[in-house]
């Protein structure tokens, strides 16, 4: 059983990182319920 | 090219006036005016030094990290790319810029600094003499606190404003006004200094691309244009046209592709892609640098200026058929984003990875992201082409250090949005390629296009400049007479070495 299963999830990816929709990705693949999700940009 | 610019840091960041809606008794408020630096700090700081090219990238990579507390031992004002220039002279410089009669300067400011602006290496008559003589500064105070005007601020003084352009219309605000100026006369400081690098005339140039990030136009045509066209009205390029081209970071890499497309087809003999800074993004990470004693780092409007000509059969050349590009369906992952730009082109043109002696992505300076939680940005990218050139089997994993320095460089340009994007390396890239140093290098342009919130989607695209094959230049071409004549005289050589073996 995923830690994410089941759960809401606020997603704040990073442009030079791992982007929002990445993150996503892989959390509803765990079963997460995303609520919030964006990529932001730091420079 | 540089402006210290720390008035504006306070007054027209957008953290700062974010903080100053939302918090406006913040600690941060009170404390940031004691990290600003002096334009003596800005000068000796190492990484403007390299800006404006009296350093070089691997200078810095020498220098250990972090860079804020280290004295430059070269605190120039010019450099061969440009220079640092001083807030006051940059403010009349916008009044130049203006030509609607919006910024309004004080006159005793006028009168004070008048004569420095006079005495700037790169500005001449056609520039000083815009220069307006100002208003009184109760009429400037007026207009602030009565008419809506942005204000200008120099040693935290009221020195001047950017009236509104329209009473109602929020794109002809004073605020979009102030930023679209600031641009406006950034990008000019460019296109003067580069016209003199490249040792070309004003005359000669025909089309000018700007790919700044900023959007001119009215409640009618939000974005309409043309940046391009106006700062070479200004630098006094009076047989070019030009247009803009946006696309968040990837603008100025984009732009490249296109002003090397133009002259390669023929339909410009000389273009320049341009692009003036960004005052939104000043003191962007101030918090994390004040919370952790840093100086603002990000008290740098910058600008640069590329010239694209015709072959000459020495520059370094752009090929046109090494072309990396993010497309619709790349996707947003990492590795995805960095093949389409990286390894599918050099797949392409038949090339490893390693056949690229320097990759230049987005150089932000590690010394103002790594406080902030952003990490090292070129650093990351480097490793992550590292990791593909493994993947390919073009170098061995044992070497993927070693390639990020043999095959990266140390970030060194301010966090001005599209200003780091690839291009700042343009001008050592070219030196080093003249020098036989490398033979070809990789800039890589990338965009946040989902902070328009038009889509999800992100940009890249990337180009490659090699060293000149030799090409002849067109206005070297011989004529039938002349390849006779080099044919009669080849045949005469020929002849007496003849004689000379029978003798």
């Amino acid at each position: 059983m995923s830690i994410l299963n089941d759960k809401k999830v606020i997603i704040i990816g990073d442009r030079d990182g791992i982007p929002g929709q990445a993150i996503e990705a892989c959390a509803v693949s765990a079963g997460a319920e995303v609520v919030f999700s964006s990529t932001e940009c730091f420079v | 090219m540089m402006v210290h610019t720390p008035d504006m840091v306070l007054h027209n960041g957008t953290t700062q006036t974010t903080e100053r809606i939302v918090n406006p008794d913040s600690e941060y408020l009170k404390e940031l005016p004691n990290h600003l630096r002096t334009y003596e700090q800005a000068l000796s700081y190492y990484p403007n030094q390299v800006y404006i090219g009296n350093k070089t990238p691997d200078d810095l990579t020498a220098l250990p990290q972090p860079w804020y507390d280290k004295e430059c031992d070269c605190a120039a004002r010019y450099g061969k790319f440009g220079q640092i220039m001083p807030q006051e002279e940059f403010i009349l410089l916008m009044q130049v810029c203006d030509v609607f009669d919006l910024v309004k300067l004080d006159k005793n400011f006028v009168a004070q600094h008048k004569g420095s602006l006079a005495s700037n290496e790169i500005i001449d008559e056609g520039i000083l003499s815009r220069v307006k003589d100002g208003i009184a500064p109760e009429e400037v105070a007026r207009l602030v606190n009565e008419d809506h005007a942005e204000p200008l601020y120099h040693n935290n003084e009221l020195v001047g404003c950017a009236a509104r352009a329209h009473d109602i219309d929020v794109n002809l605000s004073a605020h979009v006004m102030h930023e679209n100026i600031v641009s406006k006369a950034s990008s000019v400081l460019a296109l003067l200094h580069v016209v003199k690098s490249a040792g070309i005339q004003k005359e000669d140039v025909e089309y000018v691309i700007d790919c700044a990030e900023e959007a001119c136009g009215d409640m009618n045509q939000r974005g309409g244009g043309n940046f391009a066209k106006s700062t070479a009205e200004i630098a006094g390029f009076v047989n070019a046209t030009g247009s803009d081209t946006r696309s968040f970071c990837a603008g100025p890499a984009h732009a490249i592709v296109e002003a090397a497309s133009l002259v390669a087809a023929g339909a410009y003999k000389t273009v320049v892609v341009t692009a003036g800074g960004c005052t939104a993004k000043l003191g962007m990470n101030g918090k994390d640098h004040v919370k952790k004693g840093l100086p603002i780092l990000e008290d740098m409007i910058a600008g640069f200026s590329v010239v694209i000509t015709q072959d000459n059969g020495t520059d370094p050349a752009i090929n046109l058929g090494i072309l990396g590009r993010h497309t619709v369906g790349t996707g947003s992952a990492p590795q995805a984003v960095i093949s389409s730009l990286v390894t599918d082109p050099l797949d392409r043109a038949g090339l490893k990875v390693t056949d690229i002696g320097k990759f230049s992505p987005e150089m932000q300076n590690p010394d103002i992201t790594k406080p902030a939680g952003a990490g090292d940005v070129p650093l990351s990218n480097y490793k992550m082409i590292a990791a593909l050139a493994v993947k390919r089997g073009d170098i061995e994993k044992a070497d993927l250090a070693k390639f990020t320095v043999e095959h990266g460089l140390t970030g060194w340009a301010p966090t001005q949005g599209h200003i780091p994007s690839g291009v700042p390396y343009l001008g050592f890239a070219r030196e080093d390629i003249l020098s036989g140093k490398i033979s070809r290098a990789m800039i890589i342009g990338k965009g946040s296009l989902f902070l328009g919130r038009m889509t999800n989607l992100f940009d890249g695209v990337s180009f490659v400049v090699e060293a000149n094959g030799g090409t002849e230049p067109e206005a070297a071409g011989v004529s039938e007479e002349e390849v006779k004549g080099m044919i009669a005289k080849a045949m005469k050589e020929f002849a007496a070495t003849l004689l000379a073996q029978a003798e």
